[in-house]
């Protein structure tokens, strides 16, 4: 699979997706392929704040749990309440319908300091 | 994922890479985690069948006259009551009682047992039967003399028979025998490790790859995948089968881990047999319980459980049930606790979620003629 153009990524294996003020997060194919069959989400409610680098949630595979790391700042204005009911889109389209948040972007100067595909691409490998 | 360059890897390393497995250290060694995902692989073995590469796991023989009187010092289980070929699953503990490991044991001739032991735990069981060795025995350390395949789910015996004349049918549960496989030398043992009809093949490393190609060809018309390590812990877990550093390890004793039945105390004397006799007659402070979650979470490997809001064990093991579609474990609680219909908590990242313990195991095959 190939990494978006037009997202921003993270080490932490997230992106964001830039829609007008707001960012819409997720995390990558890489990420999903690492996990494995995802079995629970568990994102914030609309109307929290959060901060780039911290907790946004978990997802849970049947091996482990693992944190999502905002990959920018904002208030949570949109939450994709299908994953609830069916994680599993996380590992059929990560880069897709699987988005987890929408978040106003506090500080959108952080996107810059984000990979881009090509670096992301070269940083998980060929494998991805 | 960070690779050290000192893993150890099986004879069939290519062939995982090749699939597309994910590999992962464990205990030491690459090994595949999964190919085309944990939940798939355990239901293509519940279903039809499934292969894994187990080479990883050791291998100690003993032999000469006094080779049973060894194997029975060092083990739980009767040794004595074993037949030429057949194999029998045993503790190996330290004198307080604790498991140094869980083991196979494999009666090939009246003076030469084979073991089979955990990958991680190898060198330490050879120590430690090397040095209960006051007896006339050999120990030697095999496992670089053995690749091991398993072959499992319900349609394992028609896979396998395409590589064989031995009679399969014929090998009860627990029993092997000695044959051909592809042309080449192999133990064949109808044991496992998932709850499902199956067997584990020993092969010289060499011929490995080739048996492993021939397998997956064999099992081609039934539908047969790769399986890895990911789906071996759930199919076992389903199974309620102890896995070493969770269920047990040197502070558990096989009564606390509801393995009683492997402990013969009247066999005569063993390593750990005067602390289990008198754990027996004291009775045990806490035991292994399965579980089910009833709230929303998966109690995992570490994580508290609570009685009544109070902390009182911790889950062994705990994962989605792909058969079952609910969330179980293991866990220890005070043994007056553990038994069915007992609601607990286990602590899920600092949140006390909603569990009930259950009969075990959670999965049980159905028996065929």
């Amino acid at each position: 699979m190939t990494y978006p153009e037009n997202f921003r990524y993270t080490k932490e294996h997230e992106w964001v997706r830039v829609e007008g003020d707001l960012g819409v997060i997720g995390i990558t194919n890489h990420a999903q392929q690492e996990l494995g069959d995802i079995v629970y989400v568990d994102l914030p409610k609309p109307g929290t704040v959060v901060e780039q680098g911290k907790s946004l949630g978990s997802v849970e595979s049947v091996k482990a749990v693992s944190d999502i790391y905002s990959p920018v700042s904002g208030e949570v204005v949109e939450v994709n309440e299908s994953l609830g009911q069916s994680p599993e889109q996380l590992n059929q389209d990560p880069h897709g319908t699987a988005w987890l948040v929408k978040i106003r972007l506090s500080a959108p100067d952080q996107l810059k300091g984000l990979l881009s595909a090509a670096d992301y691409q070269a940083y998980v490998g060929a494998e991805s | 994922m960070v690779q050290s360059v000192c893993l150890k890897r099986t004879p069939l390393h290519v062939a995982h890479v090749s699939l597309g497995a994910r590999m992962v250290d464990f205990g030491g060694w690459e090994m595949p985690v999964q190919y085309s995902g944990i939940v798939d692989e355990h239901l293509t073995v519940r279903r039809a069948v499934g292969l894994f590469d187990v080479s990883h796991m050791g291998e100690i023989e003993v032999r000469g006259p006094e080779a049973l009187r060894l194997v029975d010092c060092v083990t739980t289980n009767a040794v004595s009551k074993l037949h030429v070929g057949q194999a029998q699953y045993s503790g190996l503990l330290y004198e307080h009682g604790g498991f140094v490991d869980d083991i196979l044991v494999h009666k090939v001739a009246d003076d030469h047992f084979f073991l089979c032991v955990n990958a991680s735990n190898q060198e330490k069981d050879f120590e430690h039967i090397r040095r209960a060795n006051r007896f006339n025995a050999q120990v030697e350390f095999a496992s670089d003399r053995y690749a091991q395949l398993a072959v499992q789910g319900p349609l394992a015996l028609r896979t396998l028979a395409k590589l064989t004349a031995v009679d399969l049918a014929s090998i009860g549960y627990y029993w092997f025998t000695d044959g051909a496989v592809s042309g080449v030398q192999a133990r064949i043992a109808r044991t496992g490790y998932t709850g499902e009809d199956g067997f584990e093949i020993y092969v010289a490393p060499a011929e490995a790859l080739r048996i492993w190609q021939e397998l997956l060809e064999a099992g081609a018309e039934f539908g047969i995948k790769p399986c890895g390590l990911g789906a071996r812990n759930t199919l076992r877990l389903e199974a309620k089968m102890a896995l070493y550093g969770h269920e047990i390890h040197a502070s558990i004793t096989p009564y606390e881990a509801d393995l009683g039945w492997i402990v013969k105390l009247d066999k005569g004397e063993f390593i750990g047999r005067s602390a289990l006799a008198r754990q027996k007659e004291q009775g045990v402070r806490r035991k292994l319980v399965g579980f089910e979650m009833r709230g929303r979470g998966i109690g995992r490997d570490g994580y508290e459980v609570r009685l009544d809001g109070s902390p009182a064990g911790w889950v062994t093991s705990g994962s989605p049930s792909p058969s079952l579609n609910r969330n179980i474990g293991l866990c220890y609680l005070p043994a007056c606790e553990a038994r069915p219909g007992r609601r607990l908590e286990v602590m899920v990242r600092n949140q006390p979620v909603e569990a009930e313990t259950v009969a075990t195991p959670f999965y049980k095959r159905a028996k065929t003629a």
